[in-house]
């Protein structure tokens, strides 16, 4: 049986504890107290709930009939996680950890956001519970990300834009930590991805797994069998994991990470540490697959979507793709802007920039394959934070 | 005997002081002259620090030193070359580098752990890696006699400071505050209170840092332990000086710090 990480965080050599001294109490406490919960009858409950009537869940699969027909192969099914509350999978953990946070007396969250959607998330259960909120955003992405800067503001939490190193996602987490460390102990960081110091890697992906378990209900109900592939984009790797981790075990589905292909990953401009076999080394609390120069230095990625441009990413998808159990592939900007677009005119979706990573390959595979086949994408969020982007590229001022 | 565990037996009651720069900076050319001019000006053990593209636990001061180091190129394999040039004229102050694990993983413990003899590197503080993490690293350290020196934090729980108690060699490092480098909330009672705990565990000297900015506060603190660590408030009169200067400088102000834990 499939039974990761073991007590001590680990999926094989990946995960860990990789954290400063001052730290090492914090994540001890977080670990005892979401191992405490977790199995709490009341906790679940409340979680349930609050999925079910403030995130609205479940959340429903589509059948993007007419982008399949035109594609000419296989069925492409949407996991609408879109459709969620604040409109992208960070919900699901945001709640969860939110949650947490109210039983381990907690009255202040800070959060770290490349897209925005973590921050946006993490703003709402903050008012939603009455707590204080501090979100550290990449300079870079306040700019480029700016609707869901307004959408935290409203939500009375404090953005500060971090203008260290690259101005984005890692830069932020660096931040977010100097703060943590700071203010250990009055203060809950609501981690948005599936990566970081144990427990957050396990933590995260269990709160995202209301993905995968709900698709594995919904598609024999539609469709009287379980999909040939699930696909999502990895930037952290969290609605990846989420859907794809219920699946691990059923024989049959592929699982495919879609990581950012940026300029291409011969250019060495993108996000994509899997699919560019980057070596292994120690960022932010953990071991995993790390974009780096030969001495060891973090280096700069790129890509076209703020959620996936991260030199790392989550151990458990390091310890999958060893294995052999999920493949990981990347995709270009160009290619994600096409799926972009061609989900907006096709199906009257906007996706967002992150998610058209994954429906990409899937546009890319769709064709090789038969019609009775079936593609099961992760919609993981829509597009209306990535208006800007997309008109700046398209040569349009709004 | 280490040459840490000599330059604590030489000083006997008397307190250590110990200068932390990030290597490299304001230049390569600058630091094995700043070395020799931190001795010169009395430090007993010397902390350089390792540049990294993200110095997760450094406050702005050290973070942009790491920023002007790694913009004129230099690397884990040019500091250890800065140690060694440091040695042609020193082979008695202890050098400990301090840095982050990454560009050590990079380069492999073992390779890293032999370069460290070859120079005469004395110790080694990898801020992100705790004892849980530690055990093969630690032991390719182990095997060329070089200490490893760990945290200790406001934070730490008793059967924590017993397991570092256990693997620490040359001196235990006490951050005196919860927060980042060169924060400006440190807090004298706290670490009057929680180093008598520290002692029952652990019988290697005790070094104090993080937030000491001014010669008082550095008597206070060399009083309550063993050695007191300066980092962000040399690393600032570097950033503020001129190259014909900071030496000048930098030597007047550890001088002046000196002087202050002389008194302790
Ligand atoms: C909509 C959306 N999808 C995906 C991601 C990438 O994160 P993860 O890999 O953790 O799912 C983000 C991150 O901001 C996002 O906003």
């Amino acid at each position: 049986m499939y039974n990761y990480p073991d007590s001590t965080g680990h999926f094989g050599q990946f995960g860990g504890i990789y954290m400063a001294e001052t730290l090492i109490p914090a994540v001890e406490e977080l670990r005892d107290a979401y191992l405490h919960f977790r199995d709490d009858a009341e906790f679940k409950a409340e979680f349930a709930n609050e999925l079910k009537h403030y995130v609205g869940r479940p959340s429903p699969i589509y059948h993007a009939k007419n982008w399949s027909d035109r594609l000419g192969g296989a069925q492409i099914y949407l996991k609408r996680e879109d459709l969620n509350h604040t409109g992208a999978h960070k919900i699901n953990n945001a709640m969860g950890q939110a949650l947490l946070a109210k039983r381990m007396g907690k009255k202040r969250v800070i959060a770290e956001t490349g897209a925005g959607m973590h921050g946006v998330a993490t703003a709402t259960v903050a008012a939603r519970y009455g707590m204080e909120c501090v979100v550290y955003m990449g300079a870079e992405d306040i700019q480029r990300q700016a609707p869901n800067v307004y959408r935290m503001k409203l939500l009375g939490a404090t953005v500060v834009p971090v203008e260290s190193g690259s101005k984005t996602l890692k830069d932020a987490c660096n931040e977010a930590i100097r703060d943590w460390v700071t203010n250990v102990e009055s203060t809950f960081y609501i981690f948005g991805t599936a990566a970081g110091p144990h427990p957050y890697p396990m933590m995260v992906r269990d709160f995202q797994c209301v993905i995968g378990n709900e698709a594995r209900v919904q598609m024999p109900e539609m469709i009287g069998r379980q999909p040939d592939a699930v696909i999502a984009c990895v930037g952290g790797g969290s609605n990846a994991i989420g859907i794809f981790h219920p699946y691990i075990e059923i024989e049959g589905v592929r699982l495919i990470g879609v990581e950012a292909g940026g300029h291409g990953i011969a250019s060495g401009s993108h996000a994509a540490p899997l699919t560019s076999n980057s070596k292994v080394g120690v960022l932010h609390g953990n071991r995993v697959y790390l974009m780096q120069d030969e001495n060891g230095q973090i280096i700069e990625t790129h890509s076209i979507s703020a959620g996936l441009d991260y030199p790392g990413v989550g151990p458990e998808h390091c310890w999958l793709k060893d294995t052999g159990r999920a493949e990981y592939v990347a995709i270009n900007d160009d290619e994600a802007m096409r799926a972009f677009h061609d989900l907006c005119r096709f199906e009257g979706i906007i996706p967002a920039l992150e998610s058209s990573h994954a429906l990409a390959h899937a546009a890319k595979i769709a064709p090789t394959m038969r019609k009775d086949q079936v593609l099961l994408v992760n919609l993981s969020g829509r597009g209306d934070k990535d208006i800007n982007t997309v008109a700046r590229l398209s040569g349009i001022t709004l | 005997m280490s040459r840490i565990d000599q330059t604590f037996a030489a000083l006997g009651q008397r307190k250590a002081l110990i200068p932390f720069i990030t290597a490299g900076d304001p230049s390569p050319e600058m630091t094995v002259p700043l070395m020799h001019a931190l001795v010169a000006s009395g430090a007993d053990i010397l902390e350089l620090g390792v540049p990294f593209s993200d110095p997760m636990a450094d406050g702005p001061t050290i973070q942009r030193a790491s920023e002007r180091a790694l913009i004129k190129g230099v690397s884990l394999r040019s500091v250890l070359n800065m140690v060694a040039e440091f040695r042609q004229q020193n082979t008695t102050t202890p050098v400990v580098l301090m840095g982050y694990g990454n560009p050590i993983e990079a380069m492999g413990w073992d390779v890293f752990a032999q370069r460290c003899d070859e120079v005469g590197v004395d110790g080694v503080l990898t801020v992100d890696f705790p004892p849980e993490e530690s055990h093969d690293a630690f032991a390719h350290l182990q095997r060329y006699n070089i200490a490893p020196i760990f945290l200790l934090a406001p934070t730490t729980t008793e059967s924590r400071i017993q397991q570092v108690a256990k693997l620490a060699r040359g001196y235990v490092y006490y951050v005196s505050l919860k927060g980042v480098t060169g924060a400006g909330n440190l807090d004298l009672s706290a670490i009057a209170d929680k180093i008598p705990q520290l002692r029952q565990h652990i019988s290697l000297p005790i070094g104090v840092g993080f937030g000491i900015r001014d010669a008082e506060t550095a008597l206070a603190v060399a009083k309550l332990c063993d050695g007191v660590v300066v980092g962000s408030r040399i690393v600032q009169a570097i950033e503020d000086s001129t190259e014909a200067n900071v030496i000048a400088n930098v030597s007047a102000l550890v001088s002046g710090l000196k002087q202050a834990v002389e008194q302790a």
